[in-house]
């Protein structure tokens, strides 16, 4: 060939170079007082617990409640039972919901409206009748019922208008019915193309339903608490009965465990973005 | 063997196609034969069923009656990733998060076509081919839309398919870069030799690419041949209408002419029309030769008067508004450097020989 490509074919501008541009752009002052009012009405509460749990009484300060804390009986049983609850309800969305919405996506696109109506009712329904609803429903296996395990069907409800919303925006993003089609052309068949096409494009949208789950089931405490399950929002509840300088060290751990969740999906969302390149 | 066997032994052969979605028929009893190597362009405007016709080859659509043999094979009910075929698609359609070489070698891939070393390679030799050797390791973001087809061209190629499907793959593209594709697409084709079918509502990319054109109109192939016969012998006024330009006249029969309104236009192909029969008359705008008016009138020219003047660069177009009654208008094509001198309200002579005009029974 005489001409190649790309003598004769300008590619698209980078992406970078349009990040570039809105960098340039710099914030106004009502912006800045608009900021700083948003970040005192949020970090005001937190250095304030914060304060708090180092209270020792009078005007004495330190890191007892910390020592206390980690020492309790039931603290380290509890975080780990709500992050398991979290890993279980990440996989049963992984399981249910993704298959779904690529199939609504793909072959019934009329039934979204009414998927986004299923998804948002958990939103609508209280805690208590959604749980007194799934008890009734959900009468076994007793493997199933009779441990916390449970909690993960709840869950997985409490959280699908989050996880709903998020991957709602990742298959926005993209031609699922063709690439679906372009790799059933290639000889893909549905397992490839959802692992090797489907879900690689989805990197972003899945991590924040990661995030999102993860923080909403380590937060968790209607459920938990009337199902008798000890999760750690319901540790951090009976210690607060007793210990409020604890609660309030517990509190902040919960804070810092969450940030420590979005800063990791934070990293690995841009990993992903620099390695998958075009992706999102 | 007759030769229907032969074709469908050897190409493909899609027999009594009809598809209907809902109340709407989209497909209404398609035949068609393609032969080994052979490039057939399905043309039609927007809804006239052939990108569903394509679909139906591709696997992504079962017709509701009818047949698609391949090399001899029943294909009808086989889903698109047992098919041998590959397909290009309107849409930008690489995927996003593999590079143009990954692309290339995802079929290899999942059909299991040699180990990693020769697929890389073989991908590697495609980019090469369709002139991205240099971009194997690019995302499809970080190229053009020509460049993305490219691509995608290549992928098809990959998983060396019986047929390869085209649904509309320059449409998204500046004229520029659809000329040259185009034309690397044709080269391609003749030197893998692999049948081809490309969708398009561009006659002239149809007429231009083609050892075959199919004109669909409202489920139907209402004509499949060679771009010339096309062109110069369209089966009936859709066609005529629909490929390329020129002059649609409605008149009755008179001999050797066709009388439209008061004039009397020459052509020898009234002839074969009962007299006094209603028909169209087609008049190619290159068959047209204009004279001023203050020269006599050439053997069977028509008095006209210049409507438009449109430029095309080293063609002229002109518009001709037949004087004789509300008779219609015509088309002359003309070397732009002879075309100078005409202008909007001139009066001239249009004049053809009488076998250049098209006459069809009027539907």
């Amino acid at each position: 060939m005489s001409v190649t490509a790309s003598e004769v074919e300008a590619p698209l501008p980078k992406p970078s170079a349009r990040k570039a541009y809105g960098a340039r752009r710099t914030l106004s002052t009502g912006n800045w007082i608009i900021i700083a009012l948003g970040a005192i009405f949020f970090i005001t509460p937190l250095v304030m617990t914060g304060i708090f749990s180092f209270w020792e009484g009078g005007s004495k300060y330190g890191w007892s409640a910390y020592v206390l804390m980690f020492e309790a009986p039931g603290f380290w049983a509890s975080l780990f039972l709500s992050l398991r609850l979290g890993v279980e309800t990440m996989i049963l969305t992984f399981v249910l919901l993704v298959p779904a919405m690529i199939f609504v996506h793909l072959k019934a696109p009329k039934l979204k409206p009414l998927f986004e109506f299923i998804s948002n009712l958990p939103f609508v329904i209280p805690a208590v009748a959604l749980i007194a609803g799934l008890t009734t429903v959900y009468t076994g296996p007793a493997w199933l019922i009779s441990t916390p395990n449970y909690l993960v069907i709840p869950y997985f409800f409490l959280c699908l208008p989050y996880t709903f919303r998020s991957l709602e925006v990742g298959l926005g993003t993209l031609d699922v019915r063709t690439l679906t089609e372009a790799g059933q052309s290639l000889g893909g068949g549905w397992g490839q193309i959802i692992f090797l096409v489907i879900l690689p494009n989805l990197r972003s949208a899945l991590v924040g339903a990661v995030l999102l789950i993860m923080t909403t089931v380590i937060g968790e405490f209607t459920f938990a608490s009337v199902l008798l399950f000890h999760n750690f929002a319901v540790f951090i509840n009976d210690t607060g009965q007793n210990a409020i300088t604890e609660a309030a060290a517990l509190s902040l751990f919960a804070f810092l465990l969450t940030w420590v969740f979005m800063l990791g999906v934070l990293i690995t969302s841009r990993r992903g973005a620099a390695t998958v390149g075009g992706a999102h | 063997m007759d030769s229907t066997a032969h074709i469908a032994m050897s190409g493909v052969s899609l027999s009594g196609i009809r598809k209907t979605y809902g109340v709407r028929t989209v497909l209404k009893q398609i035949d068609m034969e393609l032969a080994q190597g052979e490039l057939v362009c399905l043309l039609g405007p927007s809804g006239c069923g052939k990108t569903t016709l394509l679909r139906i080859l591709a696997g992504f659509e079962t017709p509701d009656h009818g047949q698609v043999m391949l090399n001899g094979q029943d294909v009808t009910h086989l889903p698109p990733n047992k098919r041998r075929m590959g397909m290009v698609f309107q849409a930008y359609s690489l995927f996003p998060n593999m590079t143009a070489l990954q692309n290339v070698r995802f079929g290899p891939r999942v059909r299991g076509l040699g180990d990693t070393k020769s697929q890389l390679s073989e991908a590697e030799r495609l980019l090469g081919m369709v002139g991205l050797g240099a971009h194997i390791h690019k995302f499809p973001h970080q190229m053009s839309g020509g460049q993305q087809q490219r691509v995608a061209l290549a992928r098809a190629l990959a998983v060396k398919p019986d047929i390869l499907l085209l649904d509309e793959p320059l449409s998204a593209l500046d004229a520029k870069v659809r000329a040259q594709l185009r034309s690397e697409i044709r080269r391609i084709q003749q030197e893998t030799g692999i049948t081809t079918v490309f969708v398009t509502h561009d006659q002239e990319e149809a007429l231009s690419i083609s050892d075959r054109v199919a004109v669909m109109s409202e489920g139907h192939v209402l004509q499949m041949a060679s771009p010339t016969e096309i062109y110069r012998t369209p089966a009936d006024g859709f066609v005529a209408r629909f490929i390329g330009a020129g002059g649609v006249l409605a008149g009755t029969t008179d001999g050797a002419g066709v009388r439209v309104g008061d004039a009397y236009l020459l052509a020898y192909a009234a002839s074969q029309h009962p007299a006094g029969s209603a028909v169209e008359l087609f008049l190619r705008p290159e068959h047209v030769t204009l004279n001023q008016r203050d020269v006599a009138a050439p053997a069977g020219a028509v008095p006209a008067t210049v409507q438009e003047v449109t430029f095309f660069g080293s063609l002229t177009r002109i518009k001709l508004g037949l004087h004789d009654g509300d008779a219609g208008e015509i088309w002359a094509d003309l070397p732009s450097d002879h075309a100078g001198h005409y202008a909007l309200g001139m009066p001239v002579w249009a004049s053809w020989a009488p076998e250049s005009p098209r006459v069809l029974a009027r539907q």
